[in-house]
């Protein structure tokens, strides 16, 4: 099929930044997004224009690196997956794509539809952790966890990271990233102790770079893994019991 | 802004502390909505009287001045529930106006194209349709509490102020226009508010959705009846 691509191309901070438009004639309905966008930067570099800069990683839709707003919607059309998932197949020949980076002023750009999205790391680092005993792995099922609790948990642990809960938040807001973060840990017990101080700190850190949550449920809609909204409640409420909570009754449930 | 940064640190009275949080911001907006909800209903209502007599309603009117009976002085207890909602008003619209700069603030760049999935009319439109409402809220105050709204007013006498403000149409029209608007921030506002406290249960996260559309309806519809009965005759 032929189609035409409206690209966002902006070749650092100190520029505005256009859109530009590329003929992509040929592409066949089974490639993925980026193969067609590889293709497309071929052609580019052996035309002597400099190619489309975006990140990519694993393919396989568990790394996060690949975020894109296609046609206005974060990862593109398709529910509950990453921008690499997506498939030429739903398009059809004559479209044109619109493709714009990820925008929001908690992920500053960098290059065309590459965005910083570090502050995800800075927010990680301020509690998304747990305090282990070094040395060798435990045993397995060592600490006895409710299965519908250890499923809950790791319905927030398949957060990848990924950004398009920003991305498509009308706030800018990171409330569903950081709830996932929050809710993996300190829905299992080895993530008690951290909890108070963690609900505190990786809001206090969220909101240094983004926008405040006002429950649109965009986030939900665009994440390529699924995270429900009810993890944001849970962040909501931990972090207004984080400032009553007398630290000291903090091992009590 | 990429080298680490400490998370922000409070160290002011703990409701400020709390306060200037965006999710403390949003807990603030939720109870004070809900209480403004609690005002709406109860005021809804009370009007209600109005079809039951002009007496009736003049008399409840009064009855409102005296709450508390002999245990507190006249009028007391109603300067006590007004303070109330006027403190309640003000963080409500407060919360608001920080949290909607912010948010302006964290989007400088808009998207050449965007298709929304799942917010709603309601949703985008509670800072403007808060504006509206507060704007009718101070033309209702100024009409029917202050005798300001150029109808004939006469103190103690709701029945009669009601009628004569809701016979004139234009009036009508806008009382009916606000409290629909105000229905389409209640949709929003009484299923955000559960969010924003972090009340969410499986077993009746339905249930919510639920309030919100009862809530919105019940208040909407009975105080829309209000002018249109003066309208239409049946009161008056």
């Amino acid at each position: 099929m032929d189609l035409t691509l409206r690209v966002w191309r902006q070749s650092g901070p100190g520029d505005k930044g256009r859109f530009e438009e590329y003929p992509a004639p040929g592409i066949a309905s089974h490639m993925s997004f980026l193969e067609m966008l590889d293709i497309v930067n071929e052609r580019l570099t052996l035309a002597g224009v400099e190619p489309i800069a975006f990140d990519h990683d694993c393919r396989e839709g568990i790394c996060g690196t690949c975020g894109l707003m296609i046609d206005g919607r974060p990862h593109g059309p398709w529910e509950g997956t990453a921008t690499c998932q997506l498939h030429m197949r739903e398009y059809h020949d004559g479209d044109t794509i619109t493709i714009e980076p990820w925008r929001a002023k908690g992920f500053p750009h960098i290059k065309d539809l590459v965005v910083d999205r570090r502050a995800f790391d800075r927010i990680v680092e301020a509690g998304g952790y747990i305090t282990v005993s070094a040395g060798s792995a435990p045993d397995a099922n060592l600490i006895p966890i409710p299965k519908e609790a250890a499923e809950y948990a790791m319905d927030a642990a398949a957060c990848i990271g990924c950004g398009a809960c920003v991305a498509a938040c009308p706030n800018g807001a990171a409330q569903l990233f950081v709830a996932a973060k929050y809710s993996h840990l300190s829905l299992l017990p080895q993530g008690q102790p951290e909890r108070w101080s963690r609900a505190e700190a990786m809001v206090d850190t969220m909101e240094h770079y983004f926008g405040s949550c006002s429950n649109h449920g965009e986030c939900e809609a665009a994440c390529p893994k699924n995270i429900s909204l009810d993890f944001i409640a849970l962040l909501n409420r931990d972090y207004i019991r984080a400032k009553w909570k007398n630290r000291r009754l903090a091992g009590q449930s | 802004m990429t080298t680490t940064r400490q998370p922000i640190t409070r160290r002011r009275f703990w409701f400020f502390e709390f306060y200037r949080s965006a999710v403390g911001k949003k807990w603030v907006m939720a109870v004070t909505g809900l209480i403004l909800i609690g005002y709406l209903l109860a005021h809804m209502v009370g009007n209600l009287k109005m079809y039951l007599s002009p007496e009736a309603i003049n008399a409840y009117g009064e009855s409102l001045r005296d709450l508390g009976g002999h245990l507190v002085p006249r009028t007391h207890l109603l300067w006590i529930m007004r303070i109330g909602l006027v403190v309640a008003t003000y963080f409500h619209l407060h919360s608001a106006t920080t949290l909607t700069l912010l948010n302006r603030r964290s989007r400088p760049d808009k998207y050449d194209e965007r298709h929304y999935a799942a917010a709603n009319y309601a949703s985008r439109t509670m800072i403007w349709g808060g504006v509206i409402i507060a704007a009718f809220v101070v033309f209702h105050l100024a009409d029917l509490t202050w005798g300001w709204g150029g109808a004939e007013f006469v103190r103690g006498m709701p029945y009669e102020n009601m009628v004569a403000s809701f016979s004139r149409l234009p009036v009508a029209l806008f009382y009916i226009i606000a409290n629909l608007l105000l229905g389409v921030h209640l949709y929003h506002g009484a299923w955000s508010l559960f969010q924003s406290i972090g009340i969410n249960n499986p077993r009746f996260n339905e249930w919510r959705r639920w309030f919100a559309y009862g809530i919105s309806a019940v208040i909407v519809i009975g105080n829309i009846s209000f002018p249109i009965a003066v309208q239409a005759g049946i009161v008056g």
